[in-house]
Order: C-alpha cells, then structure tokens, then sequence
C-alpha cells in the first residue's frame, strides 16, 4: 500500500473526532495505551446520550409499566411504548405491534423456534439454516428438529465466505417450513442476500427468519422491503444497554403463534379452568420487562438516527476497505471470508500466533479484539481453521486505529517467528 | 520489560515453536483427551508408565495457543523419570501457582523451570491455557478418557 498521508485518513462522510467525544469509554487507557476498541461485534460501547437518558430515568421517573394508573406508571408505559415506535421505523414497519421486546436475538430466535414450531412444524417437516450461522441460529433449530420430528439442512458456503445460492434453491422443498439465516456473518462479515432467500422460500410457501443481530446498527433496514417474516436484533450491538432487544414479527404470524414465556402482563383473563392470552406484542412479553434498558434502547436508536444510517454505513464500508488492505500488509495474515458484500467485520488468521496469543498481545496494546470460534463453530470447520482473531468496527473507529492494529500484528508475528 | 514479556517469554515462544515430544505415541499405557472449549485448544497427552510406577515417556499432539502449546511441551520433558505420585504433586502446585495461590519463589517446591509459568496468573482469561495438559495428564493417569477445562 502506498504511504497515505493524515488528510487521506479523514473521512468526509463523518466527523469522527467529534462523534468519539459522545463515547466516555473511548478516552481511556488499557495497559496505559489508548484504548482502539475493535471488537462492535460482540457488544457496542454506549454514548452519553444512552448512560445520561437511563440515568434520568432511574433517578427521576421509574416506575413499573402497563399495570398502573398513577403518574410514574402511566410516564414509563409511555416511554416504553415511544421505544417501540422507534425501533418499528427503524426496522420499517408501519405496526408497532409487530415490534416484540426480548432479551436480545437469542431468546428471540428461541421465542420463534419454539413457538412457530409448535403450531406448524411437524414431523418430517425441514428447516433450513446456512453454514455460518450463530450458535443462537443453530441450536435452537437442533433442539425443535429433535423435539418435532423434523430435519435440518443447511446452506453450504463457498471459500469466500458466500452462501451458495444454487444449492440453496435444491435445499427448498414443498416440506422446508421455516428458513433461517443471518443478514450479516458475525464470524465473517458476509452480508447475505436475505431479499432473494426470502423470495425463494415465499416461491414455495415457506417463513423466513433474519437473524439481525450484526446488521441492525450498521446496515439502513427495511423489514417490508425485505418482506421476511421474522427480523431479530439485539440493544447493546447497537449502542444500547445490554439485556433488551427483539423481534418483528409478521402480525398474522404472531397472532397464531402460540405464546412462548408465560405469566403475568401477556393474558386477558385468567381463570383457574381457562386463560386466554393477550394480544401481540405483549402475548410474547410475560413478566415485568426490562424498563430501564427500553428507555435506554430508545436514546441510543434517537443517538444512531441523529447521525444517520447512511452515513454511518458508507463510512464503515470506508473503515472495512481501509483495515482490509492494511492487515493485508503483514506477512503471513489470512483474512477469512471474503465475500463481495461484507459488512466492517473482519476475521483473519496466522500460521504462527495463535488467534488467543494475538489477543492477548493487541490487549498488551490496548486493541481490543475478539479471538475465538465467535459462537459459529460449524463456521470454523467448514474454513478449516479452530479459531479467528476478529476486528469489527463501529462508526467511532478511525483509520489510524486500523494502522495500529497492522502494526501491532507485524510486531506479534515477529515475536513468535523470530 | 513489556507487560506482555511476563508471558511471552523466550523459552515460552521457543518451545511453541518447536514443541518436544510432539507425536501420537503408539506403545502408551495410559493417554486422555483435553478440550478447552472456550479457546478451542484441544490436545491428546500420552503416557508410558512402567510397573514400577515411574514415567518412562511422556509425549502429546494437538492444537492450540502458544501458552498451551509451551505448557505441554514443557510438561512432558518435565515429568520423564518421575513417579506418578510426583507428578501429581507437580500438577498440584502448579496449578496452584499459575492461579496464584502459591508463590514458587517464596515457599520450598518441585516445579523446577516450570516456575516461567508464574506470570500467568496476571492474565486470568490464559490460566486455563497453561493448566490443560497437566489436567488432561492426570486425566490419563486417572484412566478418564477425556478432560474439559469447563
């Protein structure tokens, strides 16, 4: 790579020194360096807007939601249902009540497993995930082929990292029930075609699940656009508190599902003989839910809308192609998965340092990176290596982390080669 | 010193290098399998014990980190000629030392060169690294077929 100057390394899409001052976290040290925080894709750091808003909240106006009619009650109900707007327009639906608060992606793809099978999965039915899904989009799948007597088949995956799209077409049948794939790769970056899966799978009358957890704060969305049937996502990789997330759902879908967790706040009556349920979203929101972190949710979607998702997509395509080509300059690094559309995550791997020894090294640097099977071990296998060193980044990263982190790395391999 | 020279020492990035008693051993008497799931360092220790209960071969093969690595490969020179009785005694003040409740430079002990693994009690998320093959040894001695660090 050519020697590129300070002024190449300053993006016109976004001023990042002045965002970054919006990110506390972003000012410290580790191991007294600069903290380069790389690893979005496990979970995102929050900005002031998020920890002063839940702040406020906490201190000020908290109280329980939905039961009461006194004023802290009927205030939080009002915060906690403007959340679900928010993240209704982010995802692109008109219909809040398609918007369901979860934990996060994984008890929502549990929540979808679980009850979309019991009402129409049966035996010698197939589900369809791909080769690089989540652990959260793999098991879940196991568990309901297992309890329901049905098979599951997976997509296969070309060495760049791409699903293969013939064979998925072959997988279709007039018995594939339910498809599901991730939008973008957490172990590879791949952004998947989910517009033409989705179309495949309608083709022959089948559902369509997007797990959404690596693509909801990076990529502009559209669940209608996409026409899936399922979308799923999760709060703290998108500069939320940890602990909520969701799910849209296709309303005629939730209102035949049967619920999943049950108890208080998702009924209408309850007898000791008969209970009939409430309708969606709160048939599939028992108990008391996780308020604070709602409220919070909803500041950090304002924080990220502010912004801009186009903005902050076309600068982190940026930050992706820059990090590419500089870690392409250290002797010996292999990135894994090289799909043509990739989100700014990217996965390598070295001969000689081991992706825990990488980590632990880049920690000694104050880089932060994820080394491991990222929770896809098939994804693993399937590129023949037991682990990868990870770098994602978010909107707050700046191309001179990336220099560091390329730097560190030649430092690292010369160690361990000597 | 860098923080990081504490762990990564010369004869640490030595033996990753160039592990000894590297090789699936076809004559032994007791061999286990150790998995650590969290890191994905995955090993098969053998061990050849004689009647008289002494350690005539040690040797190990696998995968993993370069803590892991220089851990089994130090452990196999280490343990040749000893009794299975020593090298349990060994494995417990090793582990001992490497969570850091037991200091080798301040209390008597057998852990000889394997004293280099000290540091790793400053980076808790390795422990497991450096103490799998020495579970995964006593799980063959044990005769467990298999030995997790979770």
């Amino acid at each position: 790579m050519a020697d590129t100057n300070v002024t190449d390394k300053v993006s016109p899409i976004l001023d990042v020194d002045k965002i970054r001052q919006d990110f506390p976290v972003l000012s410290k040290t580790i191991h007294g360096k600069p903290l380069i925080y790389l690893d979005n894709g496990a979970t995102t750091q929050k900005p002031w807007a998020v920890i002063n808003r839940v702040k406020e909240f906490d201190s000020d106006e908290y109280g329980t939601v939905r039961r009461g009619a006194y004023k802290l009650c009927e205030d939080s109900t009002k915060y906690y249902e403007e959340t679900r707007q928010k993240v209704a327009d982010l995802l692109g639906t008109p219909n809040k009540n398609e918007i369901v608060f979860t934990s996060g992606t994984t008890q929502s793809i549990n929540l979808v497993a679980h009850s979309f099978s019991r009402r129409f999965i049966n035996e010698g039915d197939e589900i369809i995930i791909s080769n690089i899904e989540h652990h959260a989009n793999t098991v879940p799948w196991q568990i309901v082929c297992q309890e329901r007597g049905a098979k599951l088949k997976v997509i296969p995956v070309s060495d760049s990292g791409e699903l293969i799209m013939e064979e998925y077409e072959k997988l279709l049948s007039d018995k594939t029930r339910i498809v599901a794939v991730n939008h973008v790769s957490n172990a590879l970056g791949t952004v998947n075609p989910v517009r033409e899966i989705t179309e495949k799978a309608h083709a022959i009358g089948a559902k369509v699940l997007i797990d959404g957890a690596q693509s909801t704060p990076h990529l502009k969305l559209n669940v209608k656009e996409l026409d899936c049937d399922f979308y799923t996502f999760s709060g703290h990789k998108m500069y939320g508190p940890s602990g909520i997330g969701g799910l849209y759902g296709r309303m005629e879908l939730l209102e035949e599902m049967p619920p999943y967790v049950t108890g208080g706040d998702m009924i209408m009556q309850v007898t000791l003989e008969k209970t009939t349920y409430a309708k969606p979203p709160a048939k599939f929101e028992a108990g008391t839910p996780p308020i604070s972190q709602v409220v919070g949710l909803g500041a950090a979607i304002d924080y990220i809308t502010n912004i801009g998702l186009d903005k902050i997509f076309d600068y982190e395509l940026e930050l992706l192609e820059y990090g590419t080509e500089v870690l392409k300059q250290v002797p010996g690094l292999r990135i894994i998965g090289n799909a043509k559309d990739k989100a700014s995550i990217i996965s390598f791997y070295h001969d000689s340092v081991h992706p825990h020894d990488i980590v632990t090294l880049m920690d000694q640097e104050g880089i932060e990176l994820r080394g491991g099977h990222h929770c896809a071990q098939p994804t693993m296998i399937r590129f023949g290596v037991p682990a990868t060193a990870r770098a994602s980044m978010s909107f707050y990263n700046k191309k001179e982390e990336l220099d560091a982190l390329a730097e560190a790395m030649k430092k690292a391999v010369k160690m361990f080669e000597g | 010193m860098a923080y990081s020279d504490e762990l990564y020492q010369q004869v640490i990035i030595e033996h990753n290098k160039k592990p000894r008693n590297f090789f699936d051993m076809e004559d032994s008497t007791h061999n286990c399998h150790g998995y650590n799931p969290l890191c994905g360092d995955d090993y098969e220790i053998y061990l050849k014990i004689g009647d008289d209960g002494i350690i005539q071969a040690v040797s190990f093969n696998g995968s993993g980190c370069a803590i892991s690595k220089a851990s089994a490969s130090l452990m196999t020179t280490f343990l040749i000629g000893k009794s299975v009785e020593e090298s349990r005694t060994v494995f417990e003040q090793f582990h001992k030392m490497v969570l850091g409740e037991f200091d080798p430079d301040k209390s008597e002990n057998v852990l000889g060169k394997l004293k280099l693994f000290k540091g790793v009690q400053n980076f808790p998320s390795r422990i497991k690294c450096a103490s799998l093959c020495w579970h995964t040894m006593v799980g063959a001695v044990d005769k467990n077929e298999t030995v997790s660090t979770e």
